[in-house]
């Protein structure tokens, strides 16, 4: 027997297929948006119709675009010879709040992972290799994770990545600003001290 | 609800919410435990650097109701040398799926625990293909279901063994052959092997013939899971 009418009832299933939202939330969404002021909705609706009509995939990067191109590949200022590698669109976001990157990036889409049957095949990585190869490429950053998914995915693109004049590195691993040594786990303080710098006089 | 300390292996991990993750470790004196390490996923997280797969830990949990939760984990040893190279990764990987589909939860199983410690720091020592082969072949036969490779399984021939017959648990000779076709350098290196002289095996030059083990303890433990080991199929296409 359904406990609500059939229209409320699809609402709730429809919000709880949405990731990391149960059912009370799924409920609670619904119900909140049922006693809300209807423009409410009309805002919600519209602003999820417009971004699954907007958005998509850009063609050259794979990160998320309004266009053709997302605003990075077509931005003339950036540094069209060094590549960043990562694995999701939010990662672009990441790295582009440091302020620290000006060159372009390239989004796999995922990361080899061994256990759960996650190869390079299923990944953009013949289309790294395509702009690697032909968009004049002198560096590519390994950008991917610090778990073992994303070392495994640095390590088989440092492997066939090997192309001449193409200079391949891997983001540093290492302690977390505002963070206790102590606490620290051996693995990530080993790597920084391996990975350490002279200090600047 | 009870907190209780254990040592285990991290056999894998899964995303959970925001920033957790479900831990899935085969421990010393508990079996399989499924426990969740909530803000690992965090660059700030005290211990998520120490429950990546393949991790030998020491870990303090309380018991959930379904789940149990990780409240600290310390690192037992530190092999980095497993994330040195990709074929490393992957016979790491393997180990790790291979255990995680032969232990159960609530059944302690500290044979399985010491070989699986066993198996990685292997791994991490030797740069060979037949630490994951022999490692296979062993759980088989702790699993009750060991290849018998000294003679052959139908007239008991220990000359002219010539074939694996994984149906009948163990090779064969030239006039019983069913099978895999099994090289005589393959025989002797599972000879090797499974007759306790690991090491002999492990020292070893890389061959053909060690391809041809690796291949046959896949298909001995696949049979036996009655599943494809996702781990050592991922890089055929690549």
């Amino acid at each position: 027997m359904a406990d609500y009418p059939a229209a409320i009832q699809e609402l709730i299933d429809a919000f709880g297929r949405l990731p990391g939202i149960g059912p009370k939330s799924a409920q609670r969404i619904t119900f909140h948006l049922l006693k809300a002021d209807a423009s409410e909705s009309a805002r919600l609706v519209r602003a999820l119709s417009e971004a699954t009509a907007r958005v998509s995939f850009c063609s050259v990067c794979f990160n998320l675009a309004e266009g053709e191109q997302c605003m990075v590949c077509s931005d003339p200022q950036r540094d069209p010879h060094v590549l960043c590698v990562v694995e999701e669109p939010r990662d672009v976001v990441a790295v582009e709040r440091t302020r620290e990157f000006r060159g372009r990036y390239h989004v796999l889409g995922g990361a080899i992972d061994h256990l759960q049957g996650v190869g390079p095949e299923q990944l953009r990585v013949r289309e790294l290799l395509a702009r690697v190869q032909g968009e004049g490429i002198t560096e590519v950053i390994l950008c991917t994770n610090p778990n073992i998914e994303g070392e495994a995915t640095a390590l088989y693109l440092s492997r066939v990545l090997d192309v001449p004049g193409v200079t391949v590195s891997r983001i540093a691993s290492g302690l977390p600003v505002g963070g206790d040594l102590e606490y620290a786990d051996e693995l990530t303080l080993g790597r920084a001290l391996e990975g350490r710098r002279t200090v600047v006089r | 609800m009870g907190i209780y300390r254990d040592v285990g292996v991290v056999l894998r991990t899964y995303k959970l919410g925001e920033s957790d993750r479900i831990i899935v470790l085969c421990t010393q004196g508990r079996g399989k435990v499924r426990a969740v390490a909530k803000g690992v996923r965090k660059t700030k997280s005290r211990f998520g650097g120490r429950l990546e797969p393949g991790s030998h830990v020491l870990v303090q949990m309380y018991e959930g109701r379904e789940l149990d939760i990780v409240s600290q984990a310390e690192l037992v040893e530190t092999l980095p040398e497993l994330r040195t190279g990709l074929d490393r990764l992957g016979r790491c990987a393997a180990i790790l799926e291979a255990v995680d589909q032969v232990s159960q939860e609530g059944e302690a199983n500290a044979v399985l625990y010491d070989m699986t410690v066993g198996a990685l720091r292997a791994v991490a020592h030797w740069d060979t293909p037949l630490v994951t082969s022999a490692f296979f072949f062993k759980l088989l036969a702790v699993e009750g279901v060991g290849v018998s490779v000294g003679a052959c399984v139908e007239c008991a021939a220990e000359t002219d063994l010539v074939a694996l017959d994984l149906a009948s648990g163990g090779v064969r000779c030239r006039s019983h052959r069913e099978g895999v076709a099994v090289s005589p350098e393959a025989l002797l290196i599972l000879q090797l092997v499974l007759g306790g002289r690991l090491a002999q095996a492990l020292a070893l030059p890389i061959g053909a013939a060690t391809f041809e083990v690796d291949h046959l303890a896949h298909l001995a433990l696949e049979r036996h899971i009655e599943r494809r080991l996702r781990s050592i199929h991922i890089l055929d296409g690549s």
